[in-house]
């Protein structure tokens, strides 16, 4: 074993590193954003849609939920282009991902929705608010206290899927790591530098959302 | 379009092509049980050294936090590339599928004892102590008093990481393990309709993967160990 480590090499493409996670970053929280939508509509569908509806978004969660990311995007990217559906790598990636986590999103706002007490829907409907007052002052607040968690850690689940994207031909952190990779040859020294860029990114990401949760839904959200 | 892709169907399962799926299906079994194993044994250990309080064992449990943390924020993708690359440098000539092997022990590892450590946690201080009081061995104290009451607590969420672990084996694909993933590509490069393909090896994933999240969930409920046991005040 006579491996010298030469990070000196890599170091001039520390810039272009960061680039990439400002790609993986824009694809996380479009897809972390689209996804809580689904997944919203998805949740209030599933408490009071119709039996054709809620079995629906059921089907719809269950097989997202247990199939691969990954093959799910292959099936975006190269399977719809058989029915003249040609996606770029960036949007189909986004597609993928957004889908992926709509489909958890529904379970967990699900779960938080459930957990609202009856009570203070009486409550709500005595002080004669309408459905929508009722969500946007009573039951949202109370979900995203209990939710925060979660939530925080489906985001860094996420961020982390978003190395996928490099299959694809995206080129964001992970791209990047295998660009470089290939034109320097220090494989060991560029993916231990994207590692820890990773680990820097996804530790950023907590600390923001438990200030976020912190500052707008008094959420206790661990850091470590 | 449709037409075309449903004509293909006599074309791609062949029995030779069924085979190359059940090998590929296999292999996905054999990396996430593999994962799972490892995961519950060296997680357990894990757990165990992050859970130590007596000085001595700082370090290792300072080694144990690091571990735990950096291994989970680091995206699967980066850490096979990083032990596919690192074998060859130290010299070894490992088989993709071993470095794939190695590769989700070290991660199964660091998310299972993190569960198995919250779940240990939430045994009560108190119990212990008792136990620790009746002068119950360390051992005894974890073997009889903190696990049977944190076992019902950790399984449900183990099943959970397990349910994913099985998803996220189809990386090893890019590593050139010939999983589930792989035997898509294969039969995608030999022409065949990509979106019959891919969708055939989501729904293998599925008929491996919901069994198991059926059961988990199976077990959630009959262990009956939800963080909230009853919601306090409900009127249902």
């Amino acid at each position: 074993m006579h491996y010298v480590l030469h990070y000196n090499q890599i170091t001039p493409y520390l810039p272009y590193f960061l680039g990439g996670a400002l790609i993986s970053l824009e694809l996380s929280v479009l897809a972390f954003c689209g996804g809580m939508m689904i997944g919203m509509a998805g949740a209030l569908g599933r408490q009071g849609g119709g039996r054709v509806l809620s079995g629906l978004i059921r089907a719809y969660v269950v097989f997202f939920t247990n199939t691969p990311q990954l093959v799910q995007i292959y099936v975006i990217f190269y399977g719809l282009p058989d029915f003249g559906i040609v996606l770029d790598p960036f949007p189909a990636v986004l597609i993928g991902m957004t889908l992926n986590a709509g489909a958890y999103f529904t379970e967990i706002l699900r779960a938080g929705l459930a957990s609202v007490h009856r009570q203070e829907i009486d409550a709500a409907e005595t002080l004669g608010m309408s459905r929508l007052q009722m969500l946007r002052y009573v039951i949202l607040p109370h979900v995203f206290k209990v939710l925060m968690p979660p939530l925080t850690n489906q985001y860094i689940l996420m961020t982390l899927g978003t190395s996928m994207a490099a299959i694809f031909g995206v080129e964001e952190l992970t791209g990047r790591a295998f660009n470089v990779n290939s034109t320097t040859f220090r494989s060991i020294e560029v993916f231990t530098l994207v590692a820890v860029l990773y680990v820097g990114v996804t530790f950023a990401a907590t600390a923001v959302l438990a200030l976020v949760g912190r500052g707008l839904f008094r959420a206790r959200v661990p850091v470590l | 379009m449709l037409g075309e892709i449903l004509s293909e169907i006599p074309r791609v399962f062949t029995p030779y092509n069924l085979l190359l799926f059940a090998e590929a299906a296999l292999t996905t079994l054999l990396l996430s049980g593999v994962g799972c194993v490892a995961g519950l044994v060296f997680g357990f250990g894990l757990a165990l050294a992050r859970s130590t309080r007596s000085w001595p064992f700082l370090p290792l449990r300072i080694l144990a936090l690091v571990y735990a943390e950096v291994v989970r924020r680091v995206p699967f993708l980066v850490t096979l590339m990083l032990f596919f690359f690192g074998a060859q440098v130290v010299g070894l000539d490992l088989a993709p599928l071993t470095v794939a092997l190695i590769a989700t022990s070290v991660i199964s590892t660091a998310f299972v004892g993190e569960i198995i450590r919250s779940g240990l946690q939430s045994v009560r201080p108190a119990q212990i102590e008792a136990a620790a009081v009746m002068n119950f061995t360390p051992w005894q104290r974890l073997r009889l008093v903190a696990l049977p009451q944190a076992w019902p607590l950790i399984l449900p969420p183990v099943f959970g990481y397990f349910v994913l672990f099985i998803k996220d084996t189809a990386l090893a694909s890019q590593i050139g393990v010939l999983e589930l993933t792989d035997a898509g590509k294969i039969l995608n490069t030999k022409g065949f309709s990509s979106f019959l393909v891919y969708g055939t090896v989501l729904i293998l994933y599925f008929v491996i993967s919901y069994p198991l999240a059926r059961l988990g969930s199976h077990l959630e409920s009959r262990l009956g160990a939800s963080r909230h046991p009853r919601t306090r005040g409900s009127l249902r």
